[in-house]
């Protein structure tokens, strides 16, 4: 097979798989769940083929929309180390979790529906990574946003789940606004929407002030996407959807989809210097925020999609630093394992304690879930940081990236990563004290038992990975240099947080029935979910309800009924309107038809 | 007897034929196969056709009827029109699908399947013309039964004052309309009624002979004449509460294809041949198209049922095809007409469903439905899921393709900074999140949530094979041209180079 054909099996394969469930096998659930794992574990096969295709290999393009000279928009794809290496993260978590919900998912009774779900989702995060154009990627971004919806939504019948999908979709597409407009004026800038040929052009684009807007609007995309502040509110309810998609989908892939975007035109971010300090800031300030909110969920998985907002900022503002976007895409990589990792810990110790979520409702897992407990662990240490794992040296190429740049923006980014460096092993120890350690606080977690091997084994390979993953890097030709930094300032402040903060989660946490502090401004999200529910229903039930009246008792009387009266009354002087409306046509028509006549004749 | 005619003349023998006596609902659909058969044949024939004609000119067949002015009853099909007669015949098909079974129709089901193919017939012609005079008078044809079957077979107590509002408020239109056409006429020199002797009276060397006084005044007649029949706000009142009372195939002929000819009617006769009026108006279209696409979304969230959203949603998605027509090039004009064929099968897509929903839990007020219907009915709540991400513009539906064609089409002749074209474009662009807004409020509200026990204990199940397949055909339709967008565009796109350069 030659790099074309393997890479257009990898992006098919997943859309075959969620067709043939869709037309053909959706009521037999086994057959379905065993057409999709099958399909994302020959596409992770042909991922890892992809590595040894030689550098300069390209693939045929498709034709998919073709105005001739004007515009001409194809299916492309593109596969260089980028893109690459975003394959083995895509597919292999994918493959894992195919795996995971096959046990996970076991007795649900939409499980077709779910696999078919979890194959058009690789379907359309396989079309991100591999795009070769703005508008492509556009194409694959909105059905993304589809899958996740239908996902989130999978136990539709929950009023939570269902208001919680349409919220993910909603925000999103406020972000796509944004984006799109932004690839409008990238067009309009630089005559192309291929990134190859963008790339060529946009040192010769002598409006500054616009491209900055260009960027900054397409970064809208990634501020939805990947959940940065002030989008970031559909990400936590989010969790409404099954767990193993909560690993997938909102935690190691689809929500990097911002971070990867921002990677692939980071060319455009050289040249955009003031839109490249307003990421930073916002990457920045999300990592600060979230962490603060994750020090006060007690929903075990709500902690953690605080914490994977928080560590997504990292990487946004990794894009907006100065040589930065290497060290956030090596975070991606990183932190995609691991953080896959925690959520299937999650979910297996959901599903061991009767899908309770409440972590003050858990304790004393150690003894009953060994297996879960620690892999959960190699998970926690490589998210908070502990030297020589790989969340360390990843996150530390971020932070040294941001001290060495001169800016006065990355500056303060850096000063907001070394606070969430302080924060993230506090929320993540209190977590895992909370619920794996001590005695049991219900009958739940006192019956809790192991996971099944089919379960088990996906999270002792996600917890290698999270260990090995940076010495695997060169191999899967990842960007990111693994290096030690511990003896600068950077290093020496991050290890100083990590011992604080865990020091301080240790202490505060070991022993309690309940959380000893509350802080409800952290608690209640800063009130960010209420002011825009406040704002929605301005909109939908103030503005919207007085469009409509106006429109209803102003602009009706006077443009339809108006009009109509008028009519009317013409017709009331030929009294040719005693018997009803169709003669009220008919008289117009007439009229039309004599008027016309008399025209032609004469 | 020429394919053409015989496509136009097609649905009238069949309607002829029900009125002697034959079957209706047997009739009315072979006549709808036989026609798409008979359109797919003549696109067989097109096949990659570029022909260098600004009007029609394939398979052209003309019978004089009047020689001075030159008035004759002329047929032909190019890129543009081709895709529209596919749509009509397409949604014909699914309209006589979609209609109740001749025992269930209250009255008589000769007059209710007569209508729809009269309606078929209007539309077909009007599109296939290359005669002003008939270009307009096949329109009429269509409106009767539009308004026969609202005040007869229509739902809902008002259905008679709709009836009656719209009979008159649209005969307005076609009044203003018919001035406008006539000033053109005799501003074209009042020779000739043909679309080519009008473009030749306009093609001279010394450009457009028509004085711009006189253009801006007739384009404004031709722009409000067309824009009442498109539902252009402020002048859209009358579509929604008719969409919603209307029978399901009338709803669904009317929103799809019907509303289709004013839109077609201004890129094939008014913007060309008065560039300049145009070009005069140009503003006035931008301020309007938003007011369809912002004031109406907004107006559509607000709507408490179902049939009246679709309504209003319908009206909205019409100030994308205005944008992509206010663009003045060829890709915002290739836009525009694959969002005519996509709006067209997709809302007549919602329509079938929502009358298939009407049938069967009565009310479509969102008060009154509890939902979690997709548990009760899950191939219902599936098809609404794939029709309401349609409507949407999400990817794998023509209406994305469309969308993205319009967008930048406004942005296509930017210069230094922002025109208003792309500030228009820029802020039609928040009309996306508006339509997600309203629509998948819509499916929560209906098909997700929990099910209450009276609608699980309800006698009613699930779509019948025959709701079905009405609603697949335009699925999948809908799917092939967005996955394929290039076979509408080889046909449209070469017609829109020509008309949108032509006169400059």
């Amino acid at each position: 097979m030659d790099a074309n054909t393997i890479a257009w099996l990898i992006l098919l394969l997943p859309l075959a798989s969620a067709a043939v469930i869709l037309i053909g096998t959706r009521r037999a659930a086994g057959v379905s769940a065993l057409i999709s794992t099958g399909s994302v574990i020959v596409t992770f096969v042909l991922s890892l083929v992809l590595l040894a295709v030689p550098a300069d290999a390209t693939a045929q393009p498709l034709s998919w929309l073709n105005l001739g000279e004007g515009l001409t928009i194809n299916i492309g794809l593109l596969f260089d180390d980028l893109a690459r290496g975003m394959m083995i993260i895509v597919t292999g978590i994918g493959m894992l979790v195919h795996l995971f919900s096959l046990g996970y998912m076991k007795d649900d009774d939409g499980k077709a529906r779910y696999f078919a779900g979890l194959s058009l989702f690789m379907f359309s995060m396989t079309g991100i990574v591999l795009a070769d154009n703005f508008v492509m990627m556009f194409l694959f971004w909105e059905l993304v946003g589809v899958s996740s919806y239908i996902l989130i939504g999978h136990w539709y019948n929950k009023d939570s789940a269902a208001d919680a999908a349409k919220k993910a979709f909603l925000v999103n597409r406020i972000g796509d606004f944004g984006f799109m407009i932004g690839i409008l004026l990238v067009w309009v800038l630089t005559g192309s929407i291929y990134f190859d040929e963008i790339a060529k052009a946009v040192g010769g684009v002598e409006n500054a002030g616009l491209l900055n807007a260009a960027v900054l609007l397409v970064f809208c995309g990634a501020v939805g996407k990947s959940a940065q502040l002030p989008l970031h509110v559909w990400l936590p309810d989010a969790m409404e959807g099954p767990t193993p998609v909560s690993a997938l989908i909102h935690a190691a892939t689809m929500v990097a989809a911002g971070v990867y975007m921002l990677a692939r035109v980071s060319f455009l971010l050289v040249e955009a210097e003031g839109a490249a300090h307003a990421i930073a800031l916002v990457g920045g300030l999300t990592a600060f925020v979230a962490a603060l909110m994750a020090t006060q969920q007690n929903d075990i998985k709500r902690v953690l999609a605080y914490s994977t907002l928080s560590q997504l900022g990292y990487m946004i503002m990794a894009q907006g630093i100065h040589h930065g976007s290497e060290a956030g895409m090596f975070h991606l990589y990183t932190h995609a394992w691991f953080k896959a990792l925690l959520f299937l810990g999650s979910g297996a110790v959901i599903y061991a304690c009767h899908h309770e979520q409440d972590i003050w409702k858990m304790g004393g897992l150690r003894t009953r879930m060994p297996k879960t407990f620690w892999t959960f662990a190699i998970g926690t240490a490589a998210l908070i940081a502990v030297p020589g794992t790989s969340g360390f040296f990843s996150k530390e190429a971020i932070l040294e990236a941001a001290w060495h740049d001169e800016s006065g923006f990355a500056k303060v980014a850096w000063a907001l990563g070394i606070a969430v460096a302080f924060l993230t092993p506090f929320y993540m120890v209190r977590l895992f004290v909370v619920a794996f350690l001590g005695k049991p606080r219900t009958d739940h977690a006192e019956h809790a038992k192991e996971v099944g091997a089919i379960m088990w084994v996906p999270l002792a390979v996600l917890a290698a990975m999270s260990l090995l993953s940076p010495v695997l890097m060169g191999p899967l030709k990842a960007s990111g240099h693994v290096a030690f930094h511990l003896f600068t300032p950077t290093g020496l402040l991050s290890l100083a947080g990590l011992v604080v903060g865990a020091f301080f989660g240790w202490k505060l946490y070991t022993g309690r029935d309940s959380d000893p502090i509350s802080i409800p401004l952290f608690a209640n999200r800063f009130y960010l979910d209420d002011i825009y529910q406040g704002i929605v229903r301005v909109f939908q039930d103030f503005v919207g309800l007085t469009l409509d009246a106006i429109d209803r008792y102003a602009i009706q009387p006077l443009t339809t009924r108006g009009p109509a009266l008028g009519a009317l009354g013409l017709g009331y002087i030929f009294r040719a309107f005693q018997t009803g409306n169709v003669q009220a046509y008919a008289f117009l028509f007439g009229l039309g038809a004599v008027i016309m006549l008399w025209l032609l004749v004469f | 007897m020429t394919l053409l005619e015989f496509i136009v003349f097609l649905p009238l023998l069949a309607a002829l034929a029900i009125l002697i006596g034959a079957p209706a609902r047997y009739t009315a659909l072979s006549a709808a196969i036989l026609n798409v058969i008979a359109v797919l044949l003549v696109a067989i024939r097109f096949g990659e056709n570029t022909l260098e004609t600004l009007t029609p000119s394939f398979m052209a067949s003309s019978r004089e009827l009047l020689a001075s002015p030159k008035l004759s009853l002329a047929f032909a099909v190019d890129g543009l029109s081709l895709v529209l007669v596919l749509l009509t015949v397409i949604v014909t098909v699914a309209a006589v699908l979609a209609s109740p079974a001749e025992g269930r129709i209250k009255g008589s089901p000769k007059l209710y399947y007569v209508s729809s193919l009269f309606i078929s017939a209007g539309a077909l012609g009007a599109f296939l013309s290359t005669d002003l005079f008939f270009f307009y008078a096949f329109h009429e044809l269509a409106l009767i039964p539009t308004f026969l079957m609202i005040g007869i077979f229509g739902s809902g107590e008002n259905r008679k004052r709709t009836a009656w509002t719209i009979t008159l408020y649209l005969g307005v239109g076609s009044l203003i309309l018919l001035a406008g056409l006539l000033a053109l006429f005799f501003q074209c020199g009042g020779q000739s009624f043909a679309f080519s002797d009008l473009y030749e009276s306009v093609n001279t060397t010394e450009g457009n002979p028509i004085p711009g006084d006189a253009q801006n005044s007739t384009f404004l007649l031709l722009l409000i004449g067309f824009g009442i029949l498109i539902s252009l706000f402020p002048f859209h009142s009358w579509a929604p509460p008719a969409y919603a009372q209307a029978p399901t195939p009338i709803s669904m002929l009317h929103a799809g294809v019907l509303k289709k000819f004013g839109l077609y009617g201004l890129i094939r006769v008014a913007m060309p041949l008065l560039p300049e009026g145009a070009a005069h108006w140009q503003t006035l279209l931008l301020v309007l198209l938003l007011g369809n696409i912002i004031v109406i979304g907004l107006v559509t969230i607000a709507q408490r049922r179902l049939d009246t959203m679709l309504g209003y949603s319908s009206v909205m998605h019409m100030g994308y095809v205005f944008l992509g027509i206010a663009s003045g090039n060829a890709i915002g004009w290739s836009g525009a007409a694959l969002l005519m064929f996509a709006h067209g099968i997709s809302i007549a897509l919602l329509f079938a469903l929502a009358g298939s929903l009407r049938d069967r839990i009565g009310s479509l007020e969102f008060d009154a439905i509890r939902g979690g219907l997709a548990k009760k009915a899950p191939a219902l709540g599936l098809l609404f899921g794939f029709a309401a991400f349609a409507s949407v513009g999400l990817p794998g539906f023509a209406n994305f393709a469309s969308e993205v064609l319009v967008f930048f089409g406004g942005f296509k002749d930017m210069g230094d900074g922002l025109g208003a074209l792309q500030i228009a474009t820029i802020v039609a662009l928040w009309g996306v999140v508006i339509s997600a807004v309203y629509m998948l409020r819509a499916y929560r509200n209906v098909f997700k949530g929990p099910l209450a026990d009276a609608d699980a204990n309800a006698s009613w199940s699930d779509l019948t094979v025959l709701e079905k397949t009405p609603v697949l055909l335009l699925l999948v339709a809908l799917m092939v041209v967005g996955f394929m967008p290039n076979l509408l565009l080889m046909w449209v796109t070469p017609v829109m180079e020509s008309l949108t350069l032509f006169g400059r």
